[in-house]
């Protein structure tokens, strides 16, 4: 019953009971932050240790409140990822972290399965906070955590996830947990962003257009275009991009009435979304920020407060 | 669900008897206090504040709020439990500066749960006072804690478990004692 | 290897030898000054070493046209010697060396290096050179000159041979020498960044995907010129359906093309990647911790989907794909003890080969006979060694014996390498090389 596991590495192997699970201890976080005092006991004397290898300010910071709001130690540790310019592998790294006994880690790395090699090696939790473009289940969980806010979380809703979805690791996460939950989810993206058979998992519709994702869609889901990519023959100019698939008034027009518009962060304004959806009334991103800090404080308290056998 | 060894010390008219002299002491107390609360301690105690607040409402002409408290964030004991400890909403909607809280439990046994309680309501503010009021106390203080307002006193060893059942969770309302080890029951 | 003047008679074995279409029980083989002397039921001959098998099989030992040996520049991966060892605990007679050593095999000095290495070692080493100076894909080496020096054959492996005009002179010249090129076949940019296939597995976990396409491109130009050129072609460690139709349809047109599989390639999939038993028991004591994102599932060209697997095994019982080479490529523990996307590419295979090879047989995909052509008939063929890769009267008496029934599990910890890097480790086996023969004499034994 609940979550069990000894870390939370992924969404794709979580059953739809530890997810509705995770969910609803969150929502018992979520008073804390109004609170004059915004700490609890719970964590008190355990060391969370963020272990960063990819710069991340945001999702750090959520981490870094999490712990601290339930009374935990958080240290923040920033390592570059080449191991040639700083000498020492990845496994050096951690067993080196892991001598000073953290309870938790939490990861996020530039590559894939990241997390799972350093779960593997060792006792303290490990929570991973994106590894490559493979996962990042707290984001997802946070998004349908607001998700539930608005709407009934389960079979016939209908999620529309919009972007580079091949090196999204937030798509992939929520595309897991959602369909688990029987949710639909479809997702679109440019064709040189849109992996290969992706259409053979369970659950999942590709849509060439964004007006077909979009119509009659429950939840809009963003994700952010990377202006960082060196591969820029992944498509020919953000305008080109904003032009045929950015969210502006008439493509939301056709999702639902009382449609809900997502965003992991940080926008791109004009890019994939124009400044009139994102701070316009069907907006939920700021609340996907403080549901963030929430499921934070559920997931390390989870992890962290009891030892695990 | 039959409990066939355990032993009924109060019946359902018992305990709403008790809840009917508690709410009149608690009233006779506090007659000059304007600021008066009720925090109930999830789960029993919050049905059992939640009676006090409709008898005292009736009995007494006022209107006392009333908060829901969940304790397991400042329990004494997360890191040996064994079991995996599911997190519920406190939700406590008015401030408790200077106001005086009447904190509701169904049982007080070593004192923990309440320690933990005070450690809480405390965070939230800066109360008057507050009072204590436990349908049963069983003795076996772990901690210099004491009730102000007791429903009934039910001296047990450790090795018993009493347990309050009410309504509104279980379908009815008994103080039982029981055999720890006892199969049945939870 | 040099000629010795001893005897060694092997009693009660079932030779199996493609190249004598033999497949019989009950014989003796008498080995004599090096060579295979004489084969008949019951030999009478006073031989130095007399040893009766007991009815085990006795198979020409396999030849491996495709090993890393890493020595010269890299000899804490692997030496010749370490190297040679495992091929004989495999039982391999014979390996040939590719050039992607430090400095690159491309010039006869360090050919001459590598045959002097390989004096002691217990299995023949056959130096394979670079196609190009450097493996730099820019200028043709001095192909004469490392002929002369003992090069079997020319190839960048490792590396695509990008240009196609130095392909094509390649090609060309090397015919003057009668030695094969053996072709890594990789379009570089649409390899790009990819480090698993690029299939399901890549989509569902964000790993960058290799696509079938990076390999089938270039398996189609190699093919054509070779078809122009009228000279022959092999086309390396094949892993696509799509390069065993471009493959079959060439030599349908009569194309001198011939192509290798690896092992790994005829038993695992990309889903290896996400879970390394896959549906195979392994043994708990032996079976690595980590089974998602392990690198030792991580090779080039990658584990890909169950249908090439499937089609890579019809053509190996069709003899569309005519060897079956390891592509041993060892790596140091630490060096693949990083993240995935990190590791180098390669796993070693020359102990587990033939392990395999067995099983193939179990599963119906390859007779006994052919089992022995595709690892010693055909690779001989194609290098051009006319005396071994079969036991007839008169062949260098190199065989592996081999006992069927024995029931064995793969421990890295137990080989012969240096290195580790097997994706096998755990798996039971039944069927095992129990002794290995080189020029007559005794090599390995288990």
């Amino acid at each position: 019953m609940g979550f069990e596991r000894k870390d939370l590495l992924g969404t794709r192997d979580l059953s739809a009971i530890e997810i509705r699970s995770l969910l609803e201890s969150a929502e018992s976080f979520k008073e804390i932050a109004e609170r004059p005092l915004k700490k609890v006991p719970a964590l008190r004397g355990k060391t969370v240790v963020n272990l960063f290898f990819e710069p991340s300010t945001r999702t750090r910071t959520s981490f870094e409140i999490a712990a601290k709001r339930l009374s935990a130690d958080a240290v923040n540790m920033s390592v570059s990822t080449s191991s040639v310019v700083k000498g020492e592998s990845l496994l050096d790294t951690v067993d080196n972290i892991q001598a000073m006994a953290p309870d938790i880690i939490v990861v996020r790395h530039k590559f894939v399965g990241a997390a799972h090699m350093i779960a593997g090696r060792v006792g303290a939790r490990v929570v991973n906070a994106g590894d490559g473009a493979n996962e990042h289940p707290t984001q997802a969980l946070l998004d349908m955590l607001t998700i539930s806010e608005h709407k009934r979380l389960g079979p016939g809703l209908t999620v529309a996830i919009i972007g580079d979805i091949a090196h999204s690791r937030v798509a992939r996460s929520n595309i897991w947990a959602l369909t688990t939950l029987g949710v639909t989810v479809r997702v679109c993206a440019p064709p040189t962003m849109l992996p290969r058979e992706l259409e053979k998992i369970p659950g999942l519709v590709v849509c060439e257009r964004p007006e077909e994702a979009l119509a009659g869609v429950d939840v809009v889901m963003m994700l952010r275009i990377q202006l960082e990519r060196q591969d820029r023959l992944l498509f020919p100019s953000i305008r080109d991009y904003a032009r045929i698939f950015g969210l502006n008034r008439q493509r939301l027009d056709l999702a639902a009435a009382d449609a809900i518009v997502m965003h992991p962060g940080p926008i791109n304004r004009g890019v994939e979304i124009t400044s009139e959806v994102a701070d316009g009334s069907r907006a939920v991103i700021l609340n996907q920020v403080s549901n963030g800090v929430a499921l934070r404080m559920a997931v390390l308290f989870l992890l962290g407060g009891q030892s695990y056998e | 669900m039959l409990q066939t060894e355990e032993n009924s010390v109060c019946s359902a008219q018992d305990v709403a008897q008790l809840l009917k002299r508690m709410a009149f002491e608690i009233v006779e107390r506090n007659l000059v206090s304007e600021k008066l609360v009720l925090v109930g301690i999830l789960t029993r105690g919050v049905s059992l504040a939640r009676r006090l607040q409709k008898i005292i409402g009736e009995t007494a002409n006022r209107d006392l709020p009333l908060g829901v408290l969940d304790i397991t964030l400042y329990r004494d004991d997360l890191s040996s439990a064994t079991h995996h400890p599911v997190v519920r909403k406190t939700e406590i909607p008015f401030s408790l500066d200077g106001v005086t809280v009447i904190l509701v439990d169904d049982v007080l046994y070593t004192g923990r749960t309440v320690r933990a309680a005070l450690d809480s309501l405390i965070d939230f503010g800066r109360p008057q006072s507050i009072q204590l009021a436990v349908l049963v106390d069983r003795g076996c203080r772990e901690l210099p804690i004491a009730a102000d307002f007791v429903g009934v006193s039910v001296p047990a060893s450790a090795q018993d478990r009493v347990m309050v059942r009410v309504e509104e969770s279980d379908g009815f309302d008994r103080i039982t004692v029981m055999p720890r080890d006892s199969t049945s029951g939870e | 290897m040099s000629s010795n003047n001893s005897s060694l008679l092997l009693k009660n074995i079932r030779l199996i030898d493609a190249g004598q279409n033999r497949d019989e029980k009950n014989l003796d083989i008498l080995l004599r000054d090096g060579k295979v002397a004489e084969i008949a039921p019951d030999i009478s001959f006073a031989a130095d070493q007399v040893i009766d098998l007991d009815g085990a099989w006795v198979m020409p030992g396999a030849i491996d046209l495709h090993v890393h040996l890493r020595e010269p520049g890299f000899e804490y991966k692997e030496t010749i010697l370490s190297g040679a060892r495992a091929a004989v605990a495999g039982g391999f007679t014979s390996i040939a060396c590719m050039a992607n050593t430090r400095p690159v095999n491309d010039s006869a000095a360090v050919t001459r290096f590598i045959l002097e290495q390989a004096r002691s070692a217990p299995a023949k080493v056959l130096p394979i050179a670079a196609i190009s100076k450097g493996m730099a894909g820019e200028e043709l080496v001095e192909m004469g000159d490392l002929s002369a020096a003992g090069a079997v054959a020319f190839s960048d492996d490792g590396k695509t041979v990008a240009n196609s005009k130095l392909l094509r002179h390649a090609l060309e010249y090397a015919s003057l020498f009668n030695k094969p090129l053996l072709c890594h076949c990789q379009d570089n940019a649409l390899f790009a960044d990819g480090v698993i296939h690029e299939g399901l597995i890549s989509a569902a976990h964000g790993l960058p995907g290799i696509p079938t396409l990076a390999e089938d491109i270039d398996i189609a130009r190699s093919i054509m010129l070779a078809e122009y050129l009228k000279v022959p072609i092999h086309i390396c460690h094949l892993s696509t359906a799509e390069g065993v139709r471009l493959v079959r349809s060439a030599k349908d047109r009569g194309v001198k093309v011939t192509a290798e599989a690896t092992p790994h390639h005829l038993f695992l999939d990309e889903r290896a990647v996400i879970d390394l038993a896959c549906g195979e028991v392994l043994d708990d004591s032996l079976k690595p911790n980590q089974l998602r994102y392990n690198t030792v599932t991580k090779m080039s060209p990658p584990l890909r989907a169950t249908t090439d697997v499937s089609a890579l095994r019809e053509a190996l019982a069709d003899g569309t794909i005519d060897v079956i080479a390891t592509d041993h490529a060892p790596h140091e523990a630490t060096e693949k003890a990083v993240e995935y996307e990190l590791a180098p590419f390669g796993v070693i295979g020359l102990e587990t080969a033939v392990a395999l090879g067995l099983r193939l047989i179990n599963e119906k995909v390859l007779t006994p006979l052919e089992l022995t052509a595709r690892l010693s008939l055909a690779p001989a063929e194609i290098l051009g060694l006319d005396d071994r890769g079969s036991l007839a009267v008169g062949m260098a008496a190199d065989l592996m014996i081999v006992d069927p029934e024995l029931e064995w599990t793969v421990d890295p910890e137990k080989f012969y390498s240096k290195a580790r890097n097997t994706p096998f480790a755990g798996w039971r086996m039944q069927g095992r090389v129990v002794k290995t023969i080189v020029d007559g004499k005794v090599v390995f034994n288990l």
